[in-house]
């Protein structure tokens, strides 16, 4: 536990913004979730057809690793090297809710296999290649100190080099995505008390 | 058959949420799984759901699925010999 970490990169998503390092990369005019989701995925000009399937929470997740990840050179890891964490307070709640309205009629099949949170680190992965540790917790509100001691732990020598972490929630109303990406080398160290900043700051 | 295939390629693309896939790109003997339009295992199931939400038509037996799913020419063949008058 002694070893030092770095945030070696930040990015946030929420009130229409989406930042790369407090500096906002996007701005979306579109008054719903599902339409701001759309022009991010838009913007950055990737060609991806599964993002249409995603439901909001794992958009959300997938467009702020994006967003995370574009001056990340993850040939210097192994794929079991780096892990992603990440939390929230609403679960799935977002596509629990969708599924429940579906199967009024007859069961969406589509919508079923998005009603667990951890979803959005499978796409994720599947994105990335990423095979390290992972996980997703509830906490009822972000939980830097969890955070930041979990994934000091999980980069403990022999485990992995890299770790993607933070917070993912999407509601019917609201969305906010602040992740991290923590190495063993940056500018930025790896504490609770800079990871709470940097969330609290996030987008306004 | 051809408004009824026609019908479909509307129908899967909505359904299955193809946005960057224009009917026309879909071939009326194209593979639909694998190498052809790419779908999978849910994306299936999505089409069972259209066909019993749709069409009416229920597959009740899956190992027919490989057969009927193989294209969309496939499929509507499946609906034309299987719906039920007046429906």
């Amino acid at each position: 536990m002694n070893n030092q970490y770095y945030i070696s990169a930040h990015c946030s998503i929420s009130n229409n913004l989406v930042s790369y390092n407090n500096e906002v990369v996007f701005e979306g005019a579109e008054q719903d979730i599902a339409g701001f989701l759309l022009s991010v995925y838009q913007h950055l000009g990737i060609k991806y057809p599964k993002f249409y399937k995603m439901d909001n929470l794992a958009k959300l997740g997938w467009l702020a690793t994006e967003v995370l990840l574009k001056d990340f050179d993850k040939t210097k890891y192994q794929p079991t090297d780096i892990g992603v964490v990440l939390t929230n307070a609403g679960s799935s709640l977002d596509a629990d809710k969708r599924y429940y309205d579906s199967v009024q009629d007859i069961a969406s099949p589509a919508l079923f296999v998005y009603t667990l949170p951890n979803i959005v680190i499978g796409e994720i992965c599947i994105r990335h290649h990423f095979k390290g540790e992972n996980a997703f917790y509830i906490f009822e509100r972000f939980n830097a100190d969890f955070i930041s001691s979990y994934v000091s732990v999980l980069l403990e020598p022999g485990q992995l080099q890299a770790c993607i972490c933070g917070w993912v929630e999407m509601t019917a109303t609201g969305y906010k995505a602040v992740l991290f990406l923590i190495e063993k080398e940056g500018a930025t160290p790896f504490t609770t008390e800079n990871i709470n900043k940097i969330y609290s700051t996030a987008n306004g | 058959m051809d408004k009824l295939i026609a019908d479909l390629k509307e129908q899967i693309i909505e359904q299955l949420n193809l946005q960057d896939v224009k009917p026309e790109d879909i071939g009326d003997d194209q593979p639909l799984f694998g190498d052809g339009l790419g779908l999978d295992s849910i994306d299936a199931l999505e089409l069972i759901v259209l066909l019993q939400q749709k069409y009416k038509v229920k597959l009740s037996n899956a190992e027919d699925g490989p057969k009927i799913f193989r294209s969309v020419r496939t499929i509507a063949e499946f609906i034309e010999s299987n719906k039920i008058p007046n429906a």
